[in-house]
């Protein structure tokens, strides 16, 4: 693996090659591509959260130490499945290998394997499911496309499972909604059963199970984290912001993903909500305990997904808030949106959310009482609430990416966008097809943002970051907004790579760039510390 | 290959059809016992999948959002790319059902060498939509067409239908524009999967078969009109026979009859227990049919089992001492 040294960008695209190859798919046995695959999860971390058959194991090994049994275990598991979800079920049958999906998938069109056209991705399974789960799949075998399931199936299923981002884009595209999404959740829980999981999946999992959030961040530390962002605020702007953690009484709790916490650009965003909030005077805590927006275990098992999601709803009643602020996420917000009223509602100790400022009622987060922030801000600025100062990021010149789960899971296209067109003079879209519900994924998401498998990343990320580059050729964009944590962590590698000259951004790093304060000093650099345009030399 | 076994049993199921047609003591069978027992079957199946697909819950409301949410007053909603009304949803259903609504979505994608490096373009890709559409519709027609054999008198709706159908007035019998249009649909949808090598890669015998089948149909139809003309009294006699449950064998209607017919019922005999079954699916879709109002109405999940969770009680045990340095409250102190 040291050996590995990744292509460079030419010659990179040039290997794609979208002609099939002549064996058929199934013929062709997986192969571990260097870089192209995540590590396999600590038995340690498995332990943690209980999950079964936790094992050591490498997926280079040729034997992965499966139980005795393996075979039962998941089909007993794709039966249990089938009996649970209508989804699985009716995807499994209905598809008609129509093709209007097979070129939509990122990683797809970032490797032309055709194992990742998301119809071969769910004739995967579906091979397995035919074989035991109908009479033609029993009876004709290959014929009717079935296929026995093995140990070598099974690493076939570990290797895409993990290629693919559960972006959903294939589905806007399906002419039955088949969700490769709903079917790439449903093989890593398989996996799950046996062990087989990732490492940059089962270690947040089980830290955030521990100890509440992805990064393991302890509840003094999170809090020092914070008071370093609070310095470095009061630096650039003269103002001392003064956040509570775990107040009870508070009418806001504010839960964001922990990515927010820790590096930059993360912490950039994290400091524009410390002050937006601060201008406010908005009367909110964070919690140390709940210190987790993002849901990894999504990307396990559904009922990890609730095992950690669980922790919102119960420390908005412990403090007894009224209702719940979200910060800027991408799979966060799906399972807000989709899965957490489902889980862990309903909600009824708190109240239908209201905006303090503008006195706005959120009647459409009504159930879950939990409000996305770009529509918190994006209705603050609506009603003349802040004082702006958008030349400060006239250096800027934005773009912004849609995260695959608030566009697809959700349609948060809107707000986003008004409020960095109120906070920035220059922005420019990306290409129609590339942005809204035809969004393409940074090509980390789902829990494949590790650094052994940037070969993978950088190919899944090829479509947005040529969207990029199309804009920075044609605009001369220089900045990618976006409102999710792993956006903000993916990125900058991807732009490195790809549109070197472009950095990231979350949204509320612009808000609070621009964001005059109440008895601020002459601000004379951005958050990141860079002069702000006419100010160069100031100091 | 693939293609080749699929037209291998349709040839297999032609020839049985023909000797079914040529032989008069099999024409009860052919004629009368095979389609009663196709249509059972159809029907009986088609019924069956969906209770089976019922019977499996809906555990979370996943619709996949294709437009701007309901939020605030001020911005638009797209209330059919993301319904959060029963009238939305059915709306963007009947798009998808009768317009092919996603399909209609559909790009290309095309990688080249652009000045700047590489580029990615995504072109219109409208052909699909248009030959599943025209193939799908036509189809439809052709079927309700088919309903005067069944019906005497024949209701004024279906005349209108086979008058417009064939206002193209060329020759006699007057040629049906869906007749056209539906073999020019199979041949595109069949060819498109031999010769596009994407298509080509993914297809399975199940995908080729329904449409040669469909293909046999079609032309066998074509030719007892146009060509071998049959006697369509007959036809009808034995048609309204056995919609009434009273069938009566015609004394001569003529072999490729018979072969339609077998290929017909071959089809129903099939249609349940394949991926033609979207055809019922489609309605049953959950990213597609479900209310987007996920944080304003709580979806129920039946089988929402209590899960095991790390309290606060339990975090606070374990951090009690450093949230206090920290100056964080703590429950107990």
């Amino acid at each position: 693996m040291a050996k590995y040294k990744l292509p460079k960008p030419g010659e990179l695209s040039s290997s794609i090659n979208y002609n099939p190859p002549a064996k058929d798919w199934m013929d062709i046995p997986v192969e571990f591509k260097p870089a192209t695959y995540p590590a396999a999860a600590k038995e340690k971390d498995l332990l943690t959260v209980g999950f079964p058959n936790a094992h050591q194991w490498t997926p280079e090994d040729e034997d992965w130490n499966l139980p005795d049994g393996w075979e039962d275990t998941v089909i007993k598991g794709i039966e249990e499945r089938l009996s649970k979800y209508r989804s699985f079920k009716l995807f499994m049958d209905v598809c008609v290998r129509c093709g209007a999906c097979a070129d939509k998938c990122h990683f797809y069109i970032g490797t032309g394997d055709p194992k990742n056209m998301p119809v071969v991705r769910a004739e995967l399974l579906r091979s397995v499911y035919k074989r035991y789960f109908t009479k033609a799949g029993k009876v004709l075998g290959r014929l009717a496309g079935a296929r026995d399931l093995d140990a070598d199936v099974l690493k076939e299923w570990w290797y895409y499972f993990f290629q693919c981002t559960e972006c959903r884009r294939c589905s806007v595209f399906c002419p039955y909604g088949i969700d490769t999404a709903e079917l790439t959740i449903m093989g890593r829980e398989l996996l799950n059963l046996l062990g087989l999981n990732i490492n940059w999946i089962a270690g947040p999992v089980a830290a955030c199970y521990s100890k509440g959030n992805h990064l393991g961040i302890e509840p003094h530390a999170l809090k020092s984290n914070i008071e370093l962002m609070i310095d470095d605020i009061e630096d650039i702007t003269g103002i001392r912001v003064n956040p509570t953690f775990n107040r009870k009484g508070a009418e806001i709790l504010f839960v964001t993903p922990s990515g927010d916490y820790m590096g930059e650009p993360g912490i950039y965003t994290c400091m524009g909500y410390l002050m937006l909030f601060h201008e406010l005077g908005l009367d909110y805590t964070w919690s140390t305990y709940a210190s987790e927006g993002g849901n990894f275990g999504f990307f396990t098992s559904n009922d990890m997904a609730k095992r950690l999601n669980s922790k919102i709803y119960a420390e908005a009643k412990r403090l007894g808030v009224k209702w719940i602020l979200g910060g800027e996420c991408g799979h966060m917000w799906r399972v807000l949106n989709q899965y957490m009223d489902t889980w862990n509602g309903p909600a009824d100790f708190l109240e239908v959310p209201v905006s303090p400022i503008t006195g706005t009622r959120f009647e459409n987060a009504k159930s879950t009482k939990m409000v996305h922030i770009t529509e918190f801000t994006a209705d603050l600025i609506k009603h003349n609430k802040l004082k702006l100062d958008p030349t400060r990021n006239d250096h800027l010149r934005v773009t912004f990416h849609d995260s695959c789960n608030p566009a697809r899971g959700m349609g948060l296209f809107e707000e986003p966008r008004y409020v960095i067109k109120s906070v920035c003079n220059n922005f420019f879209e990306m290409p129609e097809n590339t942005i809204r519900e035809k969004t393409f994924c940074c090509g980390s998401g789902s829990g494949l943002n590790a650094t052994e498998n940037m070969e993978e990343r950088m190919r899944g990320g090829f479509p947005r970051a040529n969207a990029v580059k199309y804009v920075h050729d044609k605009h001369g964009v220089n900045m990618l907004a976006n409102i999710c944590a792993v956006d903000r962590a993916a990125f900058p590698a991807l732009m490195d790579y790809w549109v070197p000259g472009v950095g990231v951004t979350g949204t509320h790093e612009l808000v609070a760039n621009a964001l005059v304060m109440t008895g601020e000093k002459e601000r004379t650099t951005n958050l990141r510390g860079e002069d702000l345009p006419g100010k160069e030399g100031n100091e | 290959m693939k293609a080749f076994y699929s037209f291998l049993a349709v040839i297999v199921l032609i020839l049985v059809a023909i000797i079914g047609g040529s032989i008069a003591n099999l024409h009860f069978f052919f004629g009368i016992i095979i389609p009663y027992v196709a249509f059972v079957l159809f029907v009986g199946g088609f019924i069956y999948r969906i209770i089976k697909w019922g019977r499996s819950p809906v555990p979370y409301r996943i619709p996949t959002t294709c437009g701007q949410q309901k939020s605030l007053p001020w911005i638009k909603q797209a209330k059919i790319e993301n319904p959060t009304s029963a009238l939305g949803v059915i709306v963007r259903m009947a798009s998808e059902v009768l317009l092919f609504r996603s399909l209609f979505r559909n790009t290309k994608t095309e990688l080249r060498e652009g000045e700047n490096g590489p580029q990615l373009a995504y072109g219109s890709a409208k052909w699909l939509w248009l030959g599943s559409l025209a193939f799908h519709w036509s189809f439809l027609i052709i079927v309700i067409r088919h309903l005067r054999f069944f019906l005497e008198p024949i209701p004024v709706a279906l005349q209108m239908v086979d008058s417009v159908d064939s206002m193209l007035q060329i020759g006699l019998p007057q040629i049906y524009i869906t007749d056209l249009l539906f073999l020019a649909a199979i041949t595109f949808l069949f060819l498109r999967r031999v010769c596009v090598p994407r298509i080509k890669y993914i297809s399975l015998p199940a995908d080729y078969f329904p449409l040669l089948l469909i293909f046999g149909i079609a032309v066998s139809g074509i030719l007892m009109r146009y060509f071998d003309k049959v006697d369509l009294i007959s036809v009808k006699e034995l048609a309204l026979g056995i919609a009434t449950l009273h069938p009566v064998l015609p004394s001569d209607i003529g072999a490729i009859f018979y072969v339609h017919l077998f290929l017909i019922c071959c089809l129903f005999v099939y249609f349940p227990t394949s991926k033609l079954m979207h055809m019922g699916g489609i309605f049953m879709s959950p990213t597609r049919n479900m209310i987007s109002n996920n944080r304003m109405v709580r979806h129920i999940n039946p089988w929402n089992h209590a899960v095991e969770v790390h309290s606060y009680a339990e975090y606070e045990d374990e951090f009690r001492e450093k949230m206090k340095k920290a100056g964080i409250p703590v429950e107990k102190e």
